[in-house]
């Protein structure tokens, strides 16, 4: 604790003050009545920046895309009220995919709480579910404390959202300001160092493998573990998949990538995470969309070594044999140190062999020849105008699919998603945090026509801050992937699914002060990117009009078997 | 299987429910549930007791564990422990069941701690099979109220839950 006597200041300047310590560029924030006196505070210094958003689900999935490209907490400062209960979509996205954020909320005064005063919420109780953790700040002796605890919850073991709820009293009253150097919390210390006896046993396992394979997730981008994955893959020369959470740990032109594993996994990585006889799984945590059916999975013998920073998604859903807990980064530098390079046994040679046959299928064919606009032919097209060095950011559904099986990412951080919780509306907002993270940067925002209308007012802001986000929208009038579940399971009756009266996007984007680009005719495709891409200074919406019942395969139906793959509609 | 769990959390507004809301968040469920502060006032101790398989138990323990506010957790059916629970129970005693109430009290080491005319108000600790069992020794129709704590759990000899 640091000793020193502190200066005298308000709640509000001691919140500003706290930020500054923790060296906070941006908070994405809207104000109201709440967080006036931290509103006055921001306004009076200039360390701090804040982006102004048009709702403040924006403002958490731009914090969240800030810290997802840059490795830093993404802070965002909301009212109370409607103010916290609109950034919760957002919390709850940034903690189903581990995001270290910091939320900082107003409250109503401390007497005024509990008599449903206005604009107040139970802050604390809403978003408890949704948390990592959060506090209600009731003396302001605890302030900076809190405020201190809340960044390093957030970025310490399994990291997540963390929230601080502050009653506008206490940003009134006045308190020394002494901000602690360290944390000590005795309820939680994460456990950064595997162990090495299971280190030892995993290398032994792994190094004896006949049909290897290397599953790993988002846990490798979140522990920064990319070099010391591809340096163990490459040593190994093992096959690896990439998650949809962990595209970009691998890179993903380089021969040994499979491709992402899953319901909308490639043939090989699946038959391969079926028919392997050791799986290393690295910061991933067998989730429904990846396994399939976990009996199913099952099914196969083989040895599962499991490398988790969070002890409970350790045989969550499948038994594994060989379970470490610790830092991704700081096991695999561990079992690198133990790792010879491993002389290309027959075996080895025969898996990969097996593994070619598996990729003639070229299960991401398409009609190339189509008169429409295919999706897959504009992420693409927008791979190469890009060089593969954008940052993309996308929705939820097919063309969150398409962008992830199409763009080839080889760096980490660079595919930025809502994996878990699966929030349309999720790719505008999130851009403009990649943009702030990576000034001078390429961001694309690849969308459909539903989903950017869930949070098409940031169109507005980034108006208002000259974002030069290029937002790819594969428009097909449905919501597709339900259309997709509707005509292969529900009999093709499209209930609801079908986008009438759609806005006309040109307008929309000139309406809003950007550049508006129509495109329908495939030859025109690449020539619209390229010249998008090349106004660096202004934020084109391309609105491409796509084939209207493009599905997205392969395709494992939920709860079915991971190789009962569906390749093509010839499979329905 | 029926486990019984015990967790030693920071004493802090706010903690239990993030316990309890663990449990029905992740559809683990909650036979009974007992906390009070320990002898440092800054910790509490919880006492709940689940059914579960192993897997589920087992995932309890490390959810439980993941919560900020709890330092500690032990599932105490895994070994040799001891647990009790403490029963009030009103029952109907007039002149012509009290002495027969009485007896039934003595027999399972219940204490008699109100009288009114018309009501004994007995005091029965035990395991609940114990408390259970008197409930069922007595006439059903003789039942005017009953509170009980739920279970509270202590590893038996060397078997030690602290910081």
């Amino acid at each position: 604790m640091d000793r020193v006597k502190g200066q005298l200041m308000t709640g509000a300047e001691i919140v500003v003050r706290c930020l500054q310590e923790e060296k906070v560029e941006y908070v994405f924030g809207y104000p109201g009545g709440s967080v006036l006196y931290i509103y006055d505070e921001l306004f009076k210094q200039d360390e701090v920046k804040h982006v102004l958003v048009r709702h403040e689900q924006g403002a958490a999935h731009a914090a969240d895309g800030y810290s997802r490209a840059s490795n830093k907490v993404g802070v965002c400062l909301v009212t109370s009220g409607p103010g916290v209960t609109n950034a919760v979509t957002g919390i709850a996205t940034a903690y189903m995919d581990s995001i270290p954020m910091v939320i900082i909320s107003g409250q109503v005064p401390t007497h005024a709480i509990g008599l449903d005063a206005f604009q107040e919420v139970d802050t604390v109780g809403v978003t408890r579910p949704c948390v990592k953790h959060n506090f209600l700040v009731k003396d302001i002796k605890e302030l900076a404390s809190t405020i201190k605890k809340a960044f390093y919850l957030a970025t310490t073991g399994r990291p997540g959202p963390v929230l601080v709820d502050i009653p506008k009293d206490i940003t009134a009253a006045s308190h020394e300001f002494l901000y602690p150097e360290s944390v000590q919390i005795r309820s939680y210390s994460p456990v950064a160092k595997g162990h090495s006896g299971q280190i030892k046993k995993a290398v032994q396992l792994i190094s004896e493998a006949k049909r290897p394979m290397i599953y790993t997730g988002g846990g490798v981008i979140l522990s920064n573990a990319s070099a010391q994955l591809t340096e163990l893959t490459r040593t190994l020369g093992y096959p690896i998949t990439n998650t949809l959470m962990g595209l970009g740990a691998y890179p993903a032109t380089d021969k040994q990538f499979l491709g992402m594993p899953g319901m909308h996994g490639t043939y090989e990585a699946n038959m391969a995470m079926q028919n392997c006889d050791v799986l290393l799984a690295v910061g991933a945590r067998f989730d429904d969309r990846v396994i399939g059916n976990p009996k199913d999975f099952a099914k196969n013998p083989r040895k599962i070594i499991h490398i988790d920073i969070d002890p409970s998604s350790i045989s969550k859903r499948v038994k594994v044999d060989v379970p470490i807990v610790g830092d991704v980064r700081e096991v695999l530098d561990e079992m690198l140190k133990l790792l010879s390079a491993r002389s290309n046994g027959v075996e080895l040679e025969q898996w990969w062999k097996q593994i070619g046959q598996w990729r003639q299928k070229d299960c991401l064919h398409y009609d190339r020849d189509s008169a429409l606009i295919k999706p897959q032919y504009v992420v693409e097209k927008l791979w190469e105008v890009t060089q593969g060095d954008a940052f993309v950011t996308s929705d939820v559904g097919q063309h969150q699919m398409w962008a992830a099986q199409f763009y080839r990412f080889d760096q980490p951080r660079r595919w930025i998603n809502s994996g878990g919780l699966g929030t349309m509306g999720f790719g505008l907002p999130s851009a403009m945090g990649v943009q702030y993270a990576n000034p001078g940067a390429t961001v694309a925002c690849v969308t459909g026509e539903a989903s950017i209308q869930m949070c098409l007012q940031e169109l507005s802001t980034c108006k208002q801050y000259r974002m030069p986000i290029k937002i790819v929208n594969l428009n097909n009038r449905y919501l597709g992937m339900v259309r997709q579940w509707q005509q292969i399971d529900y009999g093709s009756r499209y209930s609801e699914s079908y986008m009438d009266a759609l806005p006309d996007f040109v307008k929309v984007a000139e309406a809003y002060g950007h550049v508006g680009m129509r495109i329908d005719q495939p030859g025109d495709v690449e020539g619209a990117l390229r010249e998008a891409f090349a106004m660096k200074d202004r934020l084109v919406f391309l609105d491409f009009i796509t084939d209207q019942t493009e599905n997205v395969w392969p395709m494992v139906k939920a709860g079915k078997g991971l190789t009962e793959m569906l390749l093509g509609s010839e499979d329905l | 299987m029926r486990h019984i769990i015990s967790i030693l959390l920071e004493n802090e507004a706010g903690a239990l429910s993030r316990v309890a809301g663990l449990f029905s968040a992740r559809a683990y469920n909650i036979e009974s549930l007992t906390v009070a502060p320990t002898e440092d006032a800054s910790m509490s101790r919880m006492t709940i007791v689940t059914r579960g398989s192993q897997d589920v138990v087992e995932q309890i323990t490390k959810q439980l564990n993941k919560l900020v506010e709890v330092v500690k957790v032990v599932d105490l059916s895994e070994a040799e422990h001891i647990e009790r629970e403490l029963m009030l129970i009103k029952v109907r005693a007039g002149a012509k069941e009290r002495e027969e109430m009485k007896r039934v009290a003595d027999i399972f080491r219940g204490r008699v701690i109100d009288v009114s005319d018309h009501t004994y108000t007995i005091e029965l600790t035990g395991d609940g099979a114990k408390l259970d069992a008197f409930i069922g020794a007595i006439d059903a129709g003789a039942i005017i109220e009953t509170v009980r704590t739920g279970a509270s759990g202590i590893g038996r000899g060397n078997r030690v839950l602290r910081v």
